[in-house]
């Protein structure tokens, strides 16, 4: 933290949040000079906060505690705040202000639910955060955006209401409306943890994430990849440690996310799924709940954020130049794209934990914690999920997009501030995994983990199976890009074409089961509801003034009959 | 005679705008009409807040009329609910006048605008006198005041659905207000007194009779048909949808809330120590038909093409939810029941005004400018109205930092305190409902091209009608983040019904 500067006497994310609204009554001229410097002065405000209550007030009749600071705090409102302005620096170039003004506004939420020390504050910043980003999908203003976007808001706002039901059962239990650590041993912290984790993308409703990110515009994506489901981790983080449960929600999580990302064709949507798929290793970590595993949580939380964020521009930058996103449509990029090209595999190389990048300085330690804790069945699946990892997000999408058999597209690099904003946090990739420790130093608790020095069995084998299967994986594909573009795919076709197919065949036809089973019941469901309800339906017709008096008859009759049964 | 004359201020909340409404005829040109009808507003305004303020400084007011004490003499009694609900009648009066000027002018026809006037002013004379009056008698003769100078608002409408509407409605009315009047007979019959507090103070003595239940039935029909209680809300829709829009605001922000009232202070204040709220009865009368109707109505909302029919029916949605809390039968559940009462006036209110103001603008044909479709691409060509109708549609859903979410908060705690949670989870699933509906309008009019052929050019409604609009609005967020006016007073209103009636302070102060 700033100790020069006093702390702002009100949450810093309002400062994103006013930032947000005002855009559209800032001449256009300015405007991106203001998109670039409000990000700025949130993560300047982040950083003057200090640890403890800084901001109180009353609301409702509770002491609020707006603004209360601490390292995790501080963790996720610089990287919400940080990514907010890489966002900001790629979307100069994006004409449709709603899109920006919305954009800055939920990242706003997002800061202001990382720094709230009380759990209606919290909820406020939770909802601002839902209305926010389902307005940054809807600015796409394509049918499938709308669509979507009213599918991903009703799944957030059931969250919201949930985590409400939550929060005003616990404050009648208990009084009390911190933020703290909870056990998950009340029907109230139940529903709490519930909502959250419907943030989170965790089952049985992960489908919302796949199902809205892909929708929005080139620029919309790379908001909505950063924000939602990370504060939903930070959230667990601080409130759920160490609850079992969240490890198997987790590990769900980690492998739905991978399957699903080895059978999309779309490369928004495999860059989708892979979030779900990385969110997983957070939860595990939250439910782990030890300082190594927090610690780690909230480094790959962070990391995750950058380098997910410099994949889905990548991808934005491809469709900004195409209007594609089926990998089955492009490929070959490398050539006219060389810079969008390298960010991507850099992306890539993070994402799969490649040494000396960010990914394999943060996400191992989630891995290590739950070798410490003797979790051996977790540690097993937490590392063949990393395997899982490299091949959808560190091979499959580089692999279509770029590469592969040539497309015949030839687009160029996009506009300088885009390639501005790739740079920066390809530049954060490679730094933070050169060079951990000023992220380290940033975590909740002290870091005893050296990720370099490879002291530990668990570390050695885990770098071992990553450089064994990068080696593997890589070498021979590279090279045969440059030869015969034919039989470059033999390990999807051989390998996991074969996996990918059973997954499919049974897979799928359950899923389709299931599907038109739901779908059966949904349109059953909206017809007998509209029969009823609808304008020409009994319940909205205009009644008769005979059928109206039948019900007050019926209700005086209905009352005097209760009052005789129960022998008044 | 001056100094003596905020003593006299109760009698005066009803007297004033009664005797003003005759005077009113003599105005025929609309704009003189619609200036005396502002005057008289600002002026009943002041004397509510005053009043208020008295009753917050010195505790309750008693007036007894002509002198003659209570029980014989017809008494004014003034509690913080009777208060607050004057400050909030009559301020919701002084907008709509205030705001009407240009929607009369475009939905009424000219010859006929003095008498919007002169049944408004009538309208807030009852509904002032109902809540003012601590006589059971004396408030059926102010709830028909208000009713038959409703049903000619109402009538008031462009097109012939109006008079059906206004028809089934004074059909439906006048049987409520019947059934309200045989209920009090009855109690007549029972204690031999018509004052509230008299009437209070011998059913506490009585034993249980037969007389009393069937009493309390018929009471409690006749207010929910006038509060428009699922499933007696039949007559809302309609005459809500086909009224002129300035008649729905004001009715829509304060008839139901005055029914409401009624039931408040009939089953609270009147019935205060029978055995029936202390019975779980209550609850089974009220709670059920509530839960029907936060859903039910919310249904028929979300298929609704007409924009004023859907309000209509979030409203009895809405009624829904404060009869819920005033059937969880406790201090909160009554509590959180009023302040919903409070918050709701604001948020139907400021839509009912962003309707009229598109109306205004759309279009002549009276049904067509509340189609949905006629509000695509309205969000560029009147934004500042839409933006209106979007932040006080996210009231009504419940988003935090709006009067909204206050509401849905204390209902919530309220449930749980009682141990419902079923119920305090049905109240959080019945509020997504809202986005669905208001959702709809904010799609057509933000995110749909506007219909090909429609007049497309930026066309802000006037600041007569934006102002008073954006008051609407500012209070929805004012009062969703300082909840001390709103929350407090009503919590100190339900903690009052709760104390039993201890004897009459009748006479004059």
């Amino acid at each position: 933290m700033i100790e020069a500067l006093p702390p702002l006497p009100f949450p810093p994310g309002l400062i994103l949040i006013a930032g947000g609204l005002l855009l559209p009554l800032i001449p256009a001229a300015l405007r991106s000079g203001w998109l670039l410097l409000v990000p700025l002065l949130g993560l300047l405000a982040v950083w003057t906060i200090p640890d403890g209550v800084v901001v109180s007030t009353h609301w409702l009749g509770y002491a609020l505690e707006p603004v209360q600071g601490d390292s995790l705090s501080r963790l996720f409102g610089s990287i919400f705040s940080i990514m907010a302005f890489a966002g900001a620096l790629f979307s100069l170039k994006q004409t449709r202000t709603m899109e920006l003004a919305a954009a800055l506004a939920y990242a706003g939420g997002a800061v202001g639910v990382a720094f709230a020390g009380d759990l209606l504050t919290l909820f406020a910043f939770w909802e601002v955060m839902a209305i926010a980003s389902a307005t940054v999908l809807w600015a796409n203003r394509t049918t499938g955006s709308q669509r979507a976007g009213m599918r991903y808001l009703m799944v957030h706002l059931l969250g919201g209401v949930v985590l409400m039901a939550g929060i005003a059962a616990h404050v009648v239990q208990t009084g009390s409306i911190d933020v703290v650590s909870l056990r998950l041993d009340t029907a109230a912290t139940w529903l709490m943890v519930i909502g959250v984790l419907i943030n989170a993308g965790a089952p049985p409703l992960s489908a919302w994430l796949p199902d809205a990110y892909p929708e929005a515009s080139w620029s919309g994506t790379v908001f909505l990849s950063a924000f939602t489901t990370k504060t939903a981790v930070y959230v667990l983080l601080r409130c759920f440690p160490g609850n079992e449960i969240l490890i198997w929600v987790g590990l769900y999580m980690v492998f739905y996310g991978i399957l699903y990302a080895l059978l999309e064709n779309d490369m928004r949507r495999i860059l989708a799924y892979s979030i779900i798929n990385q969110v997983g290793f957070m939860v595990v970590g939250a439910g782990i709940g030890t300082p190594l595993a927090i610690n780690g949580a909230a480094a790959h939380a962070f990391a995750h954020i950058i380098y997910k964020g410099l994949l889905l521009m990548s991808a934005g930058a491809v469709m900004y130049r195409t209007g594609k996103t089926k990998c089955t449509d492009l490929g070959g990029l490398f050539q006219s794209m060389p810079l969008t090209t390298l960010c991507g595999i850099i992306g890539a190389l993070a994402i799969s934990a490649f040494p000396w990048t960010s990914g394999f300085t943060t996400k191992s330690m989630v891995t290590a914690a739950a070798g410490h804790e003797h979790l051996t069945l977790v540690w097993y699946a937490l590392e063949a999920a990393s395997a899982g990892v490299f091949l959808h997000a560190g091979i499959k999408f580089p692999w279509f997009v770029f590469f592969q058999k040539d497309s015949g597209l030839r687009p160029k690099d996009p506009p300088r501030s885009m390639q501005a904003a790739m740079l920066l946090l390809a530049a954060f990739c490679i730094g933070l995994g050169v060079y951990p420790q000023p992220l380290y130093a940033m975590l909740p608790f002290a870091v005893e983990y050296v990720p370099y020095d490879l002291p530990h069995v668990v570390k050695q084998l885990q770098l071992l199976l990553f450089a064994g299967l990068a080696f593997f994986v890589l070498l021979p594909m590279m090279k045969r890009t440059l030869t015969i573009t034919l039989d470059v795919d033999w390990f999807y076709r051989t390998g996991l074409s074969w996996l990918v197919g059973r997954v499919n065949r049974y897979g799928g036809c359950l899923w389709s089961l299931a599907e038109q089973g739901l779908r059966t019941v949904w349109n059953h469901l909206v017809g007998s509801l509209e029969r009823t309800h609808g304008p020409a339906g009994t319940l909205a017709r205009t009644w008769a003034v005979s059928s109206a008096m039948l019900w007050v008859i019926g209700l005086l009759g209905f009352y005097l009959i209760l009052y005789y049964v129960n022998g008044s | 005679m001056l100094p003596d004359l905020p003593l006299h201020l109760p009698p005066l909340h009803l007297a004033v705008p009664l005797m003003a409404a005759p005077v009113g005829v003599l105005w025929r040109r609309p704009v003189l009409a619609w200036g005396w009808a502002a005057v008289v507003s600002a002026v009943t305004l002041l004397m509510a807040v005053t009043t208020l303020v008295t009753v917050l400084g010195h505790g309750p007011v008693s007036y007894a009329v002509g002198n003659w004490p209570a029980p014989w003499g017809i008494e004014l009694k003034l509690d913080i609910l009777s208060a607050l609900m004057l400050v909030l009648i009559n301020g919701i009066g002084l907008l709509t006048v205030l705001y009407g000027r240009a929607s009369v002018q475009s939905e009424i026809q000219a010859s006929h605008q003095y008498l919007y006037y002169i049944c408004y002013l009538l309208a807030l004379a009852g509904l002032s006198g109902m809540v003012i009056t601590g006589d059971a008698f004396n408030l059926f003769v102010c709830l028909e005041i208000s009713s038959l100078s409703s049903y000619a608002l109402i009538a008031m409408g462009k097109g012939r659905k109006a008079l059906t509407a206004a028809y089934n409605y004074l059909v439906l009315g006048t049987i409520g207000a019947t059934f309200y009047i045989i209920g009090v007979g009855m109690l007549y019959m029972v204690t031999g007194t018509l004052n509230m507090a008299d009437i209070a103070l011998h059913m506490q003595a009585a034993p249980v009779n037969r007389t009393e239940v069937v009493a309390i039935a018929f009471l409690l029909v006749g207010i929910g048909l006038k509060l428009a209680l699922f499933p007696l809300h039949k007559w809302l829709p309609n005459a809500y949808a086909h009224a002129p829009t300035a008649v729905t605001t004001f009715l829509a922000s304060t008839a139901t809330k005055v029914s409401l009232y009624i039931l408040i202070r009939v089953f609270f204040t009147v019935l205060n120590g029978a055995p029936l709220l202390a019975s779980h009865l209550w609850a089974e009368m009220l709670v059920p038909f509530a839960i029907a109707g936060m859903f039910s109505a919310s249904l028929v909302a979300i298929f609704q093409t007409n924009i004023k029919k859907m309000l209509a029916y979030s409203s009895v949605a809405q009624i829904g939810y404060m009869a819920l809390g005033l059937g969880f039968g406790t201090v909160n559940g009554l509590a959180a029941g009023i302040i919903h009462m409070i918050n709701h006036a604001m948020i139907k209110g400021a839509l009912f005004m962003a309707v009229g103001c598109a109306v205004l603008r759309i279009g002549t044909s009276a049904s067509g400018a509340v189609r949905v479709e006629s509000w695509q691409g309205l969000g560029r060509r009147m934004p500042l109205t839409m933006f209106a109708f979007v932040l006080a549609g996210l009231s009504l859903i419940g988003v935090p930092l709006t009067t909204g979410f206050v509401s849905k908060w204390y209902l919530m705690m309220a449930a749980f305190e009682k141990g419902w949670w079923l119920v305090a989870v049905l109240i959080v699933l019945s509020s997504l409902l809202a986005v669905v509906y208001i959702w709809r309008v904010v799609e057509a009019a933000y995110l749909r091209p506007a219909l090909p052929g429609s007049d497309t050019s930026r066309c802000e409604a006037p600041l007569s009608m934006l102002l008073p609009l954006y008051l609407l609005v500012a209070a929805n967020i004012w009062f969703g983040i300082d909840t001390r006016f709103t929350v407090d007073l009503a919590q100190a209103a339900a903690s009052a019904l709760f104390q039993p009636v201890t004897g009459l302070n009748g006479g004059a102060q």
